[in-house]
């Protein structure tokens, strides 16, 4: 009923503006076609103008409601997300000179210029030097901003610093999987086709000893405060896309084709959460290319520590190989009759394995 | 001076006397091949724009749909489910469903609407019209092109009505997700009929865009030489060519996804494991090579819609400001450089999926050099309009806007088009304000000036003045309502083509936006209703128009009749002597291209 009632209500509306409208066009008429079009060009015209004026306290005010909202009220969590920030901001200071300018010049004409009878035009056909300006300085530009943009292009593409650690970051229709290569800095190889989802998310051939010292998990991905990581991003089944919105960094995980990107943490989670004020805060993975109808919620959790925490973590950590094969564990040699791994052990037992 | 206010009175005279049916002077025209079958290139257009019209309602009601889910997550909708069915069970539109209207609102704007509807219009009705042609190089060929535009269209329509769904992976259609059935249900016959549909447009454009060149090439009436061209044939001249050189390699990218769908290639495929089927045997693919195909032509469709509109305002803004076009010949450079430096640009679309750095800044470079043609161009408008004496039409109203929009949207383009920043706003709201702004909405207005423009010459009678404003108004303060502050929303990293932000600490903040971004767009389009109340209003029962050139315009479509029949012109094509912008010339208010050059005019 109430359906019927609010598209009788629209249809009325639409019937009142359509009949006014029509009204308004027989005035114009039996007034003189002239003096109907004078009027609606100075109407037009005042309206040029205050939608300018408008416009620009509409943008004024919706920075002020919403500047605070965006990632910009707060630094970047990554030092080269900083860097970001900063090429932003002069990218800020470009464009909105031009957009205002622009828009000012387009509206205060159209305003200022508009019909009038003993109107003259200035015929007003070329002019080289002017069209000349108007080249040469946005090049100039332009040319600012794009020596800014690939230094850091060039940065964030390159090499990342010997120290960086690697985590491997695999998707999946819906959530991620992270990977660590444990004591020997090196990741075990994988093939898709031994991927089993209960025991071997990722298809590790346990064949490759490298694979041995592999931490796998879906929970959280551990990361240090102040030291470069090396993501190496994959994904299982479609696109998909790592988004960390708030180290300013994005690459896609694309099948088949192994991506990587670097950055280096700068704020612990637990910092972060007192720099934005919000005690829920947490460093969010966030799925940015369409792949399925779960994409909204493909959510990972990146925790930040310091390196003693971190140290922790990795300890209570058991390698995916043992979690598979328990009767392969040192740590467990003692009571090999009971198959139950002694957590909390198995990270001394490790140290053996290093020298792979 | 008040010559046009002359015309305009004499344009008045007749108005009131209702009419019957107008007989056409045309004759042996039976009703199917004048208004189904017809090759008179006016008609043609007039079912492209009817036909994108129809696309324009459902494409925008979509995005309403969607907008309802994103505005008002928590409320449900009882009604939705008795439109919609199990696709908005309970009252609460599915995810399936999103994805599936975001789809669907995304290829339909795009392609139907903005290409098809824009291109397909204005090329059709303007060139001959303008160029002094009786039609087209090949009216049959052109006929065929709307057909097969208005197949697509049926094929199309019947995806959304399928069991599975329609497609449901976004507008640009990436594989693996649009080539596997297993990993979304959209991706199964839906996914069909999209592509089968995607095909017969490509077929559509080709037989138009060649058509369209041809035509411009080898038409044009005596004395109309290249560089006496109105800068609309420009336009559309470099769309078509774009379409014509970068269809082709869409259709390639198409094809190669039809074979791993159904033939058991691995053009995109390798390393897959569906969950719940099991590893899949392709190995050896690249997902990225179809987005290199589909960018080549995906990012000379951004030009593709919006050159035409930008040449349609280049016209409109001239002529009512009475005033010649600044800088003819640099428009048509410009024209020039952006469709070349069209070709040289797709991989900014794929700065984050892994490409070569060194490529990558290539990309970067080429991206960054298409703001100085645009910049050009935005001066050089603005400077027709500086001391002009502007008549504010509707037509020209749009045309303002356009440029308001192009400036908006253009300059963020300078945001995105720097990868390093890209890294970070990509796939985020910043690109769906970015693309909105620039592509969607102001070529929308350059369509929409374009109608009010020349609905005069399609019809023979005005559109409603009083409506075309309020049309105006809420539109352009409608449209920034809605994209600016999505630009925040993209600066707080909100990712695109999300369903729900509820669960996510870092993107919740902005549920009151959302709510006011949906109630803003429903008004909008409800505005546009309008418009189209408007539209079919007048087609019967406009005001009349009675004098030929209601403008006061210099272009060759004026010196038809008032309702030219097919061959536009009854004796001969008149010979063009001047270009088309002699606006305030020597104190005469516009001197058409027809008018011979007199002996004591001043050069230009």
């Amino acid at each position: 009923m109430s359906i019927l009632l609010t598209i009788a209500v629209i249809a009325l509306i639409f019937i009142v503006i359509f009949q006014i409208a029509k009204a308004s066009e027989y005035v114009t008429v039996l007034r003189g076609q002239g003096k109907g079009m004078r009027e609606s060009n100075k109407i037009n015209g005042a309206l040029m103008i205050s939608f300018l004026v408008l416009g620009l306290i509409g943008v004024w005010y919706c920075n002020d409601l919403y500047f605070g909202k965006t990632l910009l009220a707060y630094d970047a969590a990554s030092v080269e997300g900083a860097r970001v920030d900063s090429m932003m901001w002069y990218t800020i200071a470009v464009t909105g000179s031009a957009f205002i300018i622009t828009q000012i010049m387009l509206f205060f004409f159209a305003y200022k210029y508009q019909h009038n009878d003993e109107g003259k035009v200035y015929y007003f056909a070329h002019n080289n030097k002017l069209e000349f300006i108007w080249t040469i300085i946005p090049a100039i530009v332009l040319t600012f901003l794009v020596v800014i943009g690939l230094r850091n292009w060039f940065l964030f593409t390159g090499e990342p610093p010997k120290e960086a650690m690697v985590v491997e970051i695999t998707g999946k229709q819906f959530g991620w999987i992270y990977r660590y290569p444990g004591k020997d800095a090196a990741f075990g190889k994988k093939y898709f086709k031994n991927i089993d989802p209960a025991t071997n998310s990722l298809g590790i051939i346990w064949e490759d000893k490298l694979s041995h010292d592999d931490v796998v998990s879906e929970q959280v991905m551990y990361l240090v405060k102040g030291k470069p990581v090396k993501l190496v991003i994959g994904s299982r089944d479609v696109i998909h896309d790592v988004g960390l919105t708030h180290f300013r960094m994005k690459m896609d995980a694309v099948p088949g084709i192994p991506t990587t990107m670097w950055f280096t943490p700068k704020y612990t989670t637990k910092e972060m959460k007192e720099i934005t004020n919000n005690p829920n805060f947490v460093y969010e993975i966030s799925c940015d290319q369409i792949c399925g109808n779960g994409h909204y919620s493909m959510k990972g959790i990146i925790e930040v520590v310091d390196q003693e925490e971190f140290d922790l973590w990795m300890a209570k950590q058991k390698p995916q190989y043992l979690v598979n094969f328990p009767d392969k564990d040192p740590s467990v040699v003692p009571a090999a009759d009971s198959a139950k791994p002694v957590i909390g052990m198995a990270a001394p037992a490790k140290k053996e394995k290093v020298n792979m | 001076m008040s010559h046009e206010v002359e015309i305009q009175v004499a344009g008045v005279a007749t108005t009131h006397e209702a009419h019957g049916h107008h007989e056409h002077h045309e004759h042996h025209d039976t009703f199917i091949t004048k208004y189904v079958f017809s090759q008179d290139h006016k008609m043609i257009a007039k079912q492209f724009l009817i036909t994108g019209m129809f696309w324009a309602v459902l494409g925008g009601l979509m995005s309403v749909l969607f907008r309802l889910q994103l505005g008002y997550p928590d409320s449900t909708f009882p009604w939705l489910e008795t439109i919609l069915g199990k696709w908005a069970k309970g009252g609460h539109i599915t995810p399936e469903a999103y994805y599936a209207l975001v789809t669907t609102h995304g290829t339909v704007l795009v392609f139907f609407v903005l290409t098809a509807g824009l291109s397909g219009t204005f090329a059709n009705f303007l060139i001959p019209l303008q160029i002094g042609a009786r039609d087209m190089a090949s009216p049959f060929l052109n006929m065929l092109s709307y057909w097969f535009f208005f197949t697509a269209s049926i094929v199309m329509l019947s995806s959304l009505f399928v069991e599975t769904g329609p497609f449901s992976g976004g507008w640009t259609a990436y594989p693996p997700l649009s080539a596997l059935g297993e990993a979304s249900p959209g991706s199964k016959t839906g996914m069909d009929l999209w592509i089968i549909s995607m095909a017969l447009f490509v077929v559509s454009s080709l037989l138009g865009g060649l058509n369209y060149i041809a035509t411009i090439l080898n038409m044009r009436t005596k004395g109309m030489s290249m560089t006496r061209l109105p800068l609309t044939i420009w336009a559309l001249f470099f769309t078509a060519v774009l379409g014509v050189l970068s269809f082709p390699v869409l259709l390639s990218g198409f094809i190669l996804l039809i074979f791993d769908r159904n033939f058991g290639t691995s053009f995109y495929l390798s390393d897959i494991y569906v969950n719940g089927v099991g590893a899949l045997p392709n190995e050896g693919g690249s997902a990225i090579l179809f987005q290199h195909l589909f960018w080549f032509l995906g990012h000379p469709e951004v030009y593709i819609i919006l050159l035409p509109a930008m040449g349609m305002v280049s016209e409109i803004l001239s002529v009512n400001s009475r005033k010649p076009i600044f800088g003819y010949i640099a428009m048509i450079g410009s024209l020039f450089a952006i469709a070349i430096l069209a070709f040289l640009v797709w991989a900014h679309h794929m700065f984050v999926t892994g490409l070569n750095p060194l490529l990558g800044s290539i990309f970067v470079l080429l991206t960054l050099l298409i703001a100085v043609p645009s910049a050009i161009k935005v001066f050089n408008w603005i400077t027709t309009l500086w001391r002009g004496n502007i008549r504010f039409t509707p037509g020209m109203l749009f045309a303002i806007g356009f440029v308001s929009l192009f400036i908006s949207g253009g300059l963020t383009g300078i945001w995105l088009g720097n990868s390093a920043l890209d890294i970070h706003l990509h796939d985020t709201y910043f690109v769906i304000a970015h693309f909105h702004i620039v592509m969607g909405v102001a070529s929308m207005f350059g369509m929409f000036a374009g109608i009010y423009h020349w609905y005069p010459k399609m019809y023979g009678r005005f559109m409603n003045n009083t409506l075309g404003y309020m049309h105006f108004w809420i539109t352009i303060a409608g449209a920034y309502l809605i994209f600016w502050p999505m630009h925040y929303q993209g600066l707080a990293g909100m990712p695109r083509r999300y369903y729900d932000f509820s669960i996510w600490e870092s993107f919740k903040q902005f549920v009151e936006l959302n709510r006011f971004i949906s109630t803003v767009a429903m008004i909008v389009f409800a505005a546009q209703l309008l418009f189209l109340i408007n539209f079919f209003y007048s087609i019967f029962k406009g005001r009349k128009v009675t004098n030929l050139n209601p403008w006061g315009s210099n272009t060759l479509e004026w010196t038809t009749p008032l309702r030219p029949g097919h061959g536009n012109w009854p004796g001969e094509i008149p010979e063009v002597h001047r270009w088309a912008y002699d606006y305030g010339k020597d104190g005469k208010e516009f001197v058409q291209q027809t008018t011979p050059v007199g002996e004591d005019e001043s050069n230009h």
